[in-house]
């Protein structure tokens, strides 16, 4: 049997592929809701030893907004969506209409608003799995935390490295006048890897 | 006032006055403080998971709890602390995401990495004196050899020093 690294190896062109057709569809999603033209770049997958997860996208004490669902059904495992504050009071005051150098603290609402871009990311990621591989996959509500960027991170570097020692993450960035850059890793369970490679192919 | 030594994730090092360790947002991971009040030495682990021999994948031994804080211990005599005069002091273990009832066998990693880290460091006999476990934010830690002092710093929060 392969170890989680090797699997993670052949994976990486799958993560590739979910990258490019979940960017798409995020990027859609997001310009319907907020009336605006987004571009998006082309999606980055960063294969990276989990010691360095803390540090991937900035320093570890930069504060940054995580979503994280869980997936269930025929995969089972979690997905994050991360943001810089930047990104995120960008696409909050966006949403609720405000000037764009609003910069108070996230209240309660914002944190909704939050949540329900994570959402329609998530979703728009896990739809485009989901259509790769004809697997049903049913994410869940999404919690929400802010804080720094290796606590946060620590709980993928965690469930990667229950298994393995490198973890993956999709890097895009969406731009409209501003810009959002946005990570998004998927953390199946370690069975669920098999059933994705296998559902599209992929001899492990 | 000596150097800030900087501690990775799954990290450990050790060192002596006036010198100082830091280890910078802890999540569900563990930052466990050893120091040696007689001679100023101190060190400092940061832990991801609980325990080595539940996991296949266990090379990294700063990693664990278990075999984490004994390589630190290890490390703290040989550098010339006195056992019977070590001290731990343990922050972290925060349930970043309110996810009920995960799957996943990571999210209340945080608890168990505390649990470990309380079992392994009576098993060695080092008395902990103080923590600052639990809740759901992250932390920023640094223990100063001079002193001996935890400090801890979170978003929002006042620094505590335990």
């Amino acid at each position: 049997m392969l170890t989680l690294d090797e699997v993670n190896a052949k994976y990486f062109d799958v993560l590739k592929e979910i990258g490019n057709i979940g960017a798409g569809n995020a990027t859609t999603a997001i310009a319907n809701m907020l009336g605006l033209r987004i571009d998006m770049s082309v999606p980055e997958v960063a294969f990276l030893p989990v010691e360095e997860l803390g540090s991937a996208i900035g320093a570890e004490d930069e504060i940054i907004v995580g979503i994280m669902l869980g997936v269930e059904a025929d995969i089972d495992g979690s997905m994050m969506f991360l943001m810089d504050m930047q990104s995120a009071h960008h696409i909050v005051n966006k949403l609720m209409m405000r000037p764009d150098d609003y910069n108070e603290p996230f209240d309660e609402m914002d944190l909704s608003a939050v949540k329900e871009i994570g959402n329609i990311i998530a979703g728009s990621y896990l739809s485009a799995l989901s259509g790769l591989t004809n697997l049903t996959i049913v994410p869940s509500v999404p919690f929400v935390a802010v804080d720094m960027a290796a606590a946060i991170l620590s709980v993928p570097a965690v469930q990667f490295g229950i298994f393995g020692d490198n973890a993956l993450m999709i890097n895009t960035e969406f731009s409209d006048d501003l810009g959002i850059k946005g990570h998004f890793i998927l953390m199946p369970e370690e069975d669920s890897y098999a059933k994705i490679l296998t559902a599209l192919g992929v001899p492990i | 006032m000596g150097q800030m030594i900087k501690v990775g994730m799954a990290d450990l090092k050790v060192c002596k006055a006036p010198d100082a360790l830091t280890t910078i947002g802890l999540g569900s991971c563990i930052g466990i403080a050893l120091y040696d009040p007689s001679t100023k030495i101190s060190g400092l682990a940061h832990i991801m998971l609980p325990d080595s021999t539940a996991i296949r994948n266990n090379s990294n031994i700063a990693k664990f709890a278990d075999t984490g804080i004994q390589k630190l211990y290890d490390d703290m005599i040989k550098a010339g602390a006195n056992k019977s005069k070590l001290v731990a002091k343990i922050a972290g273990g925060a349930k970043m995401f309110e996810m009920p009832g995960a799957s996943a066998a990571g999210i209340n990693v945080g608890e168990r990495n505390a649990e470990a880290s309380r079992a392994k460091l009576k098993e060695l006999g080092v008395r902990l004196v103080a923590e600052d476990c639990g809740l759901n934010y992250g932390r920023t830690v640094e223990l100063y050899s001079e002193t001996g002092e935890y400090y801890i710093k979170a978003v929002g929060k006042e620094l505590k020093i335990i």
